[in-house]
């Protein structure tokens, strides 16, 4: 808009919203501050038990010592599994969705079993996987996969099926074979879908990784929690899991960055 | 010259609790640049006889005639437009209107030009670059027909084309298309539940009967002029006598 057309009402009504806006901010800042100060001033003072609950000096110092022991390492190995479980899981869940999708027959057969797959807790298959995979990288990724690739496939196939069946008919009439009708017109009515799927999915596969560095592993931010846990270091599991907050953080707005390239592509509106 | 020849038309609808005739005795032909209202009660089968006559269903009995050739399956003579526009909102208007070339294959430097011209005569030039979001209804009701044309159909069916719009818009859209249709030279099968949109634009009327749905009328319109506007029949004295007539003959099926 242009600005020398900006009414006084107008101008009110931007500055209020921009002040709403700096507010939100403030408070969300604030609020972690209060949170951060609170905690440190409870364990010097001694309500709570620092050895137990750590304290935040006590985390950045274990951060910096960490990072002289190969912390990088620890994050590369779990946000490597952790985009590995992932796309595997997109890609094998997009194609097991399109296949239910073009088959009515198939589909209508795995229903039940897709239905199984999907309430079962995964980890419970924690031992298979590790038999199956071996102990290591594999299994942990197979893990990440396991719980990630049943909720893809569920979620895509509704999202395909949901694709108006007049905006299909109108492909029909102009003689679309199956193939165009689902690269003309719903796959690309299902992009929000596939996004929306991929950002359930990256925390998704983080709960496979986590789970599966928890019961073998050699490195990774899994595994530092449990070692800490093991040797009763609260500082360690504490200064891990803030950084898994951090590293699912990154993953997660990634996801929306490509979301927002896809998006301008496709030029969606 | 006959375009479209309909023999003895039988449609059975499948369903787990019975059996439905939809239609039953069809009989029909259409001359070319002609303009068909199909209208009946509710729930008759007007809409599964367009899809008959676009091979989406085949018939359990009877055939249909397309430009002399048997209608087996999706016919390439055949352009259907539905209720909704259905543009496809992630499409430039340019490429919502190449679908159809694109579907088929025919994306030539000629038919690509067709469908330019086409947008410019018919007020969309400028437009191209646009997104479907960014136009009226009316307008994109206009592109939806020119993506029909585009693949340049020799008959045109409209299923309650226009019931989705607001009434002015829907007036509007009612002389647009027909002037196009008619400029194009183009043969038409509507269907309608609007009995003055059907006197209006149709040079003929096919009163079907309820379900199983036979024709029970063919009605002759004529306001004395080839060149019609069809908003401005609506005001002649012969409109209102071929209304009352259409709808005593439909309100007769309770």
């Amino acid at each position: 808009m242009d600005k020398s057309t900006v009414s006084a009402e107008r101008a009110v009504y931007l500055k209020k919203q921009q002040r709403e806006k700096r507010l939100i901010t403030l408070c969300r800042i604030g609020f972690l501050l209060l949170f951060i100060v609170l905690w440190e001033l409870a364990a010097a003072v001694g309500w709570i038990d620092s050895f137990i609950l750590s304290q935040p000096t006590r985390i950045v110092k274990t951060l910096f010592n960490v990072a002289d022991n190969d912390l990088h390492l620890h994050i590369a190995v779990t946000v490597f599994e952790t985009l590995a479980g992932f796309a595997l899981g997109a890609v094998l869940g997009c194609i097991a969705a399109v296949v239910l999708w073009w088959s009515d027959f198939v589909s209508k057969v795995c229903e039940p079993y897709l239905v199984v797959l999907n309430s079962l807790p995964k980890i419970a298959l924690g031992p298979v996987i590790i038999i199956i995979a071996g102990a290591g990288t594999k299994a942990i990724i197979f893990m990440a996969l396991a719980i990630s690739l049943v909720v893809t496939v569920m979620e895509m196939l509704s999202g395909f099926r949901s694709t108006s069946p007049e905006l299909i008919k109108m492909a029909v009439t102009f003689g679309a074979q199956k193939r165009q009708i689902f690269q003309k017109i719903v796959f690309p009515a299902n992009i929000n879908t596939l996004f929306n799927s991929l950002k359930i999915n990256i925390g998704l596969s983080l709960v496979g990784v986590i789970a599966g560095e928890f019961l073998v592993s050699k490195a990774g931010l899994g595994y530092l929690i449990v070692y800490g846990g093991q040797v009763f270091k609260m500082d360690i599991v504490m200064a891990s899991v803030i950084i898994l907050a951090a590293a699912a953080a990154v993953m997660y707005e990634g996801v929306i960055l490509l979301q927002r390239l896809v998006m301008r592509f496709y030029r969606y509106r | 010259m006959k375009i479209l020849n309909a023999q003895n038309i039988e449609v059975k609808y499948q369903a787990e609790n019975g059996e439905i005739t939809a239609l039953h005795n069809i009989v029909f032909s259409v001359e070319k640049g002609e303009f068909v209202s199909i209208v009946g009660p509710s729930g008759c089968g007007k809409s599964t006889l367009l899809s008959v006559i676009a091979g989406l269903i085949t018939p359990n009995k009877g055939s249909v005639e397309v430009c002399g050739e048997k209608v087996t399956g999706i016919s390439q003579h055949i352009g259907y437009m539905l209720q909704n526009d259905n543009l496809l909102e992630w499409r430039t208007i340019w490429q919502n209107v190449l679908l159809g070339l694109e579907i088929q294959n025919k994306l030539t430097p000629q038919n690509k030009e067709r469908a330019k011209k086409l947008l410019e005569n018919y007020g969309l030039a400028g437009f191209e670059q646009k997104y479907p979001s960014q136009l009226s209804g009316g307008m994109r009701q206009r592109v939806a027909l020119i993506r029909t044309l585009a693949v340049d159909p020799d008959i045109l069916l409209l299923d309650e084309a226009f019931s989705a719009l607001d009434f002015q818009t829907r007036l509007e859209v009612t002389d647009d298309v027909y002037s196009i249709l008619k400029n194009e030279n183009k043969t038409t099968l509507m269907v309608t539940h609007d009995i003055s949109e059907a006197i209006s634009m149709g040079d003929r009327i096919m009163l079907l009967s309820q379900r199983p749905a036979s024709i029970k009328e063919i009605i002759n319109v004529d306001f004395g002029t080839d060149k019609r506007i069809p908003t401005a029949c609506r005001t002649t004295a012969g409109f209102t006598e071929y209304f009352d007539y259409i709808w005593k003959e439909l309100k007769a099926y309770g």
